[in-house]
């Protein structure tokens, strides 16, 4: 267990540092920089000063150096868009995009297996129409399903279209702010679960249609278990392992798929901050968001073998959990 | 099932081929008094002439953008005239199937000349990913030893990689305002580089098992190289798999290039695609009152529709997790 873990951490860290590094350098060398948003007329001493701030009249890699020097320390650099530290700012953005990612999960989880349960352990008109509806799904991708629920919410008013919270909820306490977060949240979060629910709900019904198979289950129907006992306690078991193999590389798809939705419903997380910052240049903002991306997708790797590990005996073994 | 899939991929791909002949008007032109303009409606019967007419469209408002058919004069559509497959004279349209957009310009028309720039990138990135895929996959499957460790685990590292994110940092690290030509081969490049691991990861799987067969010694013995060998052999054997990972990167693709060009990082507006176009579709307030605007979601959608369905039951996993 503990070398599992170790060497995960240690992927982690490499996983961080590597892609920050990459971001950083890449927007270093890239055309233009960040002083351009002071606009047209400002003074040469101004902006000889912003990039003396920023270190842009450093060379590229003693610019990387001093970084990382500081990033050692949880100092990740100042936000030249926003004129905050970009720790906070990432971490802000990170958490909303956790919300609506961890919900959307939650969704595409309780939407996904049970349908994919009964379209796969049974025929029929239900098991037919689940089977096309995740078909369609599945050619739904997360930039035209926010697209289509925009338009839905603009024409219908049932919810609001876009954003996280209202102006007038501004100046609430908590709990307006947690109403107002409620309200603007379903529609982003449908939109990032709907595709993802209909791959779960797909591989579900094909893993439990193997399971079904398999010869435990013909030993169990022959000693007379229920059916429903034998697809609830014993076929779904053994059909789990693919489901949380495939959880690894949602974490993948929630992140891609995140940046779309957010963009779309103008949700502030990190996919949109990463996006301006990556438009202006904003050189330590780029490298915070893609530090706490790679962080974001490593947690969410390990999450994912951790969670095979408790599905599948076999995988303990093998991993020497 | 698989037969409609089949049938729509070839319908769409029909589509594009013939986008100048089947649009009534040309993609860039701009119709002053049509700005917003909803479809002109087709109508079969009555109006006392032969054959499907239309009415000329007039702008009541500007402002509040309304418009009314001039049902004093009906004017017939004209087929096989002028290089177009269906359009109506000068003067008495324009012929709007789809509507308009913000500029006055057909959506329809800009539509099937948009499938060409989109399904062309996305053939290409399909094309070259499976090339540089099978490449890496066949030697690292071949070689085996110390080359077969460092090339998986590159292969692993792009792997895990948010395809969405790095794209995102390679278009914008480059200069933002390029030509549409280069903006064509950075977008293939770039997903190429994405595309390649899955392709090389499988045809590797591949190539080892296959490499411990008879007919591999046999072809040492007879004095075959390794290249010889890789290349006429043993790729071969990797075909089925190269076809259905084919059907996975193609409408990967077609939405990386709509969701690039959405927000501003993909072709230069002045190009019609199916993701420059949706972009002008962007704005919410404007959607309820032209839902037209959105036809080239549906366009992605029956593209990606099609190869999902005539697929189907192949042994394809129906994984479509990255966009």
């Amino acid at each position: 267990m503990t070398a599992f873990v170790a060497r995960r951490l240690l992927f982690a860290v490499a996983l961080v540092f590597v892609v920050s590094s990459v971001a950083l350098l890449l927007t270093r060398l890239a055309p233009g920089d960040v002083t351009a948003e002071l606009g047209p007329f400002a003074a040469p001493e101004e902006i000889a000063r912003a990039r003396a701030r920023l270190d842009l009249d450093r060379s590229p890699l003693e610019q990387w150096a001093l970084w990382l020097v500081r990033a050692g320390r949880f100092d990740f650099g100042d936000s030249f868009l926003y004129g905050r530290p970009v720790r906070g700012l990432v971490a802000d953005a990170a958490g909303n995009t956790a919300i609506l990612a961890v919900v959307a999960l939650a969704v595409a989880t309780a939407l996904g297996i049970p349908l994919g349960i009964v379209s796969g352990s049974r025929r029929g008109a239900a098991a037919a129409i689940i089977r096309s509806v995740s078909l369609v799904c599945l050619s739904l991708p997360p930039l035209l399903t926010s697209l289509l629920l925009v338009f839905v919410a603009a024409t219908t008013r049932w919810l609001p279209a876009g954003g996280m919270t209202s102006v007038e909820t501004l100046d609430g306490g908590w709990g307006t702010w947690l109403a107002d977060v409620a309200i603007h949240l379903p529609l982003p979060a449908l939109a990032l679960a709907l595709p993802i629910a209909a791959t779960f709900e797909r591989l579900q019904a094909q893993s439990i249609a193997e399971a079904l198979q398999q010869p435990c289950v013909t030993a169990a129907t022959a000693r007379g278990v229920a059916p429903r006992e034998i697809i609830v306690r014993h076929a779904w078991r053994v059909s789990l392992r693919p489901i949380c193999g495939v959880y690894g590389i949602a974490i993948g798809a929630l992140l891609s798929g995140s940046f779309v939705v957010e963009f779309v419903t103008a949700w502030p997380g990190l996919g949109r901050l990463m996006y301006e910052a990556l438009r202006a240049r904003d050189i330590y903002l780029v490298a915070g968001c893609a530090a706490m991306g790679g962080l974001v997708l490593a947690a969410g790797m390990m999450i994912g073998d951790l969670l095979l590990a408790i599905a599948d005996p076999r995988v303990r073994e093998q991993e020497s959990l | 099932m698989r037969r409609a899939g089949l049938a729509l991929v070839a319908l769409i791909a029909l589509v594009a081929l013939a986008a100048p002949w089947l649009a009534p008007n040309p993609p860039d032109r701009t119709f002053s008094e049509s700005l917003y303009a909803p479809p002109t409606r087709v109508h079969l019967f009555g109006g006392g002439v032969r054959g499907p007419f239309v009415y000329q469209q007039r702008l009541l408002s500007r402002l509040e953008r309304r418009f009314e058919d001039d049902v004093s004069r009906p004017v017939v559509l004209r087929w096989f005239t002028g290089g177009r497959f269906v359009s109506v004279p000068d003067g008495e349209g324009p012929l709007l199937l789809l509507g308009a957009d913000a500029r006055g310009r057909d959506i329809f028309s800009r539509l099937v000349h948009g499938a060409r720039p989109s399904l062309a990138l996305a053939l290409a990135a399909t094309l070259a990913a499976l090339v540089l895929g099978a490449l890496v996959g066949g030697v690292a499957g071949y070689a085996g030893g110390l080359v077969d460790d460092l090339l998986s685990r590159l292969t692993e590292f792009v792997l895990v990689l948010p395809t969405m994110y790095v794209a995102l940092s390679l278009r914008a690290a480059l200069p933002l305002v390029l030509s549409a030509g280069a903006v064509f081969g950075l977008l293939a490049a770039i997903f190429t580089l994405l595309g390649w691991p899955v392709v090389a990861r499988g045809v590797r799987a591949i190539i080892a098992s296959e490499r411990e067969r008879d007919y591999v010694a046999a072809g040492h013995a007879l004095g075959a190289g390794p290249w010889r060998m890789l290349v006429r052999h043993l790729l071969p054997s990797t075909t089925g798999y190269l076809a259905v990972q084919a059907t996975l990167l193609l409408p990967a693709f077609i939405l990386a290039e709509a969701t690039l060009s959405y927000v501003g990082l993909g072709f230069p507006d002045t190009v019609p695609t199916w993701g420059t176009m949706l972009q002008e579709a962007a704005n919410v307030s404007l959607l309820g009152q032209a839902p037209w605007m959105l036809a080239p979601a549906a366009a992605i959608f029956l593209a990606v529709l099609g190869v999902n369905l005539s697929v189907q039951g192949r042994g394809r996993a129906p994984v479509q997790l990255e966009p």
